[in-house]
């Protein structure tokens, strides 16, 4: 079955290249370095290892890289002049623009909501589907589908069930007899991001469903076995067994909820362009619109680097807490 | 033994209790399942429902249970006007290729790093682990803006009047909007967990038989890691077919747009909703069956992505 080379039996064998004079600590270095088999693996590790490493640096390691230092700078998307070290400005003048400051308002009113409600019904739907009863798994991949439907199909689905005399607006009025004067509701400053959070949870918390869900059955059956045993009632067993089983899932799940909803773009592009009057306006959408649209490079990195400090600093979080479970 | 009698009736009546009661809660459990189930279901019927009907009716139907009943006027109309008035199949095309090349090239690329890092010595090795590891947390938005303008100075091949010449600048191609993604530092970190756990023996064995490095690769450790494979590409082939942030920035030329950019575009410019919601069909349908025909591997794929805590 495997194929075998010509150069195989040198492979296997020392190589007595080494001087016999010299030192044995010396010798051993020396013979491990010039033995075939040892160079052949470092070289085919080094060669296997090459172009995903190459890769990495291109286009993750320059780009962060490039981040901090076009963060520092006025460089522009197209522009006949190099671009010129400004220091601190770019992030001086976020620091006073009025729009910034409310995108990033918004992104953190929107990641208070969407982490705790997200991981909560997630829970919920975990613990549902985690039953042992007929048709069970058929739920499960009823409440993943929207997972895998793209969130730009999704946005622009829900921007039409949000219109004025689209579904949503039918549906409540229907549900309360007509004492709903329907809403705009993404035209309207006050409703527009409780729209966008609505929608975000339905898309996204099948997807956490499944991470409690593999989280609960590592948990073994004989604790709730015990538990019962003791006389423990359905709301003991999950406080005294499932919950505390659950500590490094529910951290694994609170900081990806962060960061994604940290990162919100898609649904903002396309349904209202930060409006209206910038009350949907996120940290990143505001890095694209300013780093590519209005080209000010600069300016955008400067954003995506704030941004950046933000997410470091959810996952040093997650760090504490999961090395505080281990000791 | 009257004691007895009693205790059996006792126990007996309890039995009954708590089966009824395990009844009930079971009523409501699917009670609870099949609302929820509703809940995220009804967007997705809507959608297809609609895409059938002329615009008029879609409005029409929209306070009554018929908006999600194919009733009425029902034809593939609003498919016909889509291909009318976009270049949809280039647009899907497009999307299929950068997908399959991401995926495809990212299994090949990944999977001998993971080897490289799980099975081998080398100088280096624990540096490049590290780097893999600390670029885990990275988001793309992060980086997004900036690579855009590092894209646009790469140096680049092109053929023009039969002659291969290079010039400078990424945009529009189809290059930028495969290269970049190829190489996945969790897609590593995934390959690098599971082939650790196939015993380092089978190697040595491998060896003694006079296979070389990348034999023992392709003949025995790629064969026997189906699971891995199978949720590095599914865990990849989603965000490479719904990616949006990047091509919008990087790809204007109509021709080489993917799907989701080239309905973005769509969508600003017609406000036929019987249309936009033939084309968000369109483009739903396939990944749709994909997900059912293969949701297992799905959902242990998923799993699989919670291990990274």
């Amino acid at each position: 079955m495997l194929q075998t080379t010509t150069h195989s039996a040198v492979a296997v064998s020392a190589a007595p290249t080494v001087p016999p004079s010299e030192k044995t600590g010396r010798t051993a270095r020396a013979r491990r370095r010039s033995n075939p088999a040892v160079r052949r693996e470092r070289r085919a590790g080094l060669a296997m290892a090459a172009p995903a490493a190459l890769l990495l640096i291109l286009f993750l390691i320059i780009p962060v890289l490039l981040a901090f230092g076009l963060s520092f700078s006025n460089a522009r998307l197209i522009s006949p002049n190099p671009p010129r070290l400004v220091g601190i400005d770019n992030f001086l003048r976020a620091f006073s623009d009025p729009v910034f400051l409310r995108s990033t308002l918004n992104t953190f009113v929107f990641a208070a909501v969407v982490v705790p409600v997200q991981a909560g019904l997630g829970l919920l739907l975990a613990v549902l589907v985690n039953q042992k009863i007929r048709g069970v798994t058929a739920f499960r991949v009823i409440f993943f589908i929207p997972v895998v439907t793209s969130i730009v199909v999704v946005s622009i689905l829900w921007k039409f069930m949000y219109q004025p005399d689209g579904l949503i607006n039918s549906f409540i009025d229907s549900i309360t007899f007509g004492a709903w004067q329907g809403t705009a509701w993404l035209n309207d400053p006050n409703t527009a991001l409780g729209a966008i959070i609505v929608l975000s949870i339905w898309q996204a918390v099948g997807f956490h469903m499944l991470i409690w869900l593999s989280g609960l059955q590592t948990i073994p059956e004989e604790l709730y076995e015990a538990a019962r045993m003791d006389g423990a009632s359905s709301w003991q067993q999950f406080a005294n067994v499932t919950w505390p089983g659950l500590r490094s899932t529910m951290v694994f799940v609170l900081v990806t909820i962060t960061i994604a909803a940290l990162g919100l773009f898609v649904q903002i592009d396309v349904m209202t362009q930060g409006g209206p009057v910038n009350s949907t306006s996120t940290l990143v959408y505001q890095a694209v619109r300013k780093g590519y649209r209005e080209q000010e490079i600069g300016y955008g990195a400067a954003i995506s680097l704030i941004f950046f400090v933000l997410v470091l600093i959810v996952s040093v979080v997650q760090r504490y807490l999961t090395r505080d479970k281990e000791d | 033994m009257t004691t007895l009698t009693r205790n059996i009736s006792e126990v007996r009546r309890s039995n009954l209790g708590e089966r009824q009661l395990r009844r009930r809660r079971r009523t409501w459990t699917y009670l609870a399942m099949a609302a929820l189930a509703a809940f995220f279901l009804f967007p997705l019927v809507f959608m297809f429902v609609s895409s059938l009907k002329p615009d008029g009716q879609i409005l029409s139907d929209s306070d009554s249970i018929r908006a999600f009943l194919p009733v009425g006027d029902i034809s593939l109309d609003n498919y016909a006007g889509v291909f009318d008035r976009v270049p949809v199949a280039q647009f899907m095309f497009n999307s299929i290729f950068v997908t399959v090349s991401i995926v495809g090239l990212g299994l090949v690329v990944n999977s001998m790093c993971g080897f490289a890092l799980s099975r081998l010595q080398w100088k280096g090795r624990g540096l490049v682990l590290a780097l893999i590891i600390a670029t885990l947390i990275i988001p793309f938005e992060t980086i997004a803006v900036p690579m855009v303008y590092w894209v646009s100075k790469l140096p680049t091949l092109v053929f023009e009047d039969g002659l291969l010449k290079y010039d400078f600048g990424w945009l529009n191609t189809y290059q930028v909007q495969i290269i970049p993604f190829v190489a996945n530092a969790f897609s590593i970190f995934l390959f690098t967990q599971y082939f650790s756990t196939i015993p380092k023996s089978i190697d040595e064995a491998a060896r003694i038989d006079g296979a070389g490095w990348f034999t023992i690769y392709r003949r025995i450790i790629v064969p026997l890691s189906g699971p891995a494979f199978a949720t590095v590409a599914i865990l990849t082939f989603l965000p490479a077919w719904n990616s949006y942030l990047w091509p919008l920035m990087v790809v204007q030329q109509e021709e080489l747009r993917p799907v989701m950019v080239g309905m973005q575009y769509f969508f600003q410019l017609n406000t036929a909703w019987g249309e936009v919601m033939a084309y968000t069909s369109m483009i739903t349908l396939p990944v749709l069956v994909v997900f059912l025909a293969f949701q297992r591997a799905f959902v242990s794929s998923v799993a699989a992505s919670g291990v990274k805590g």
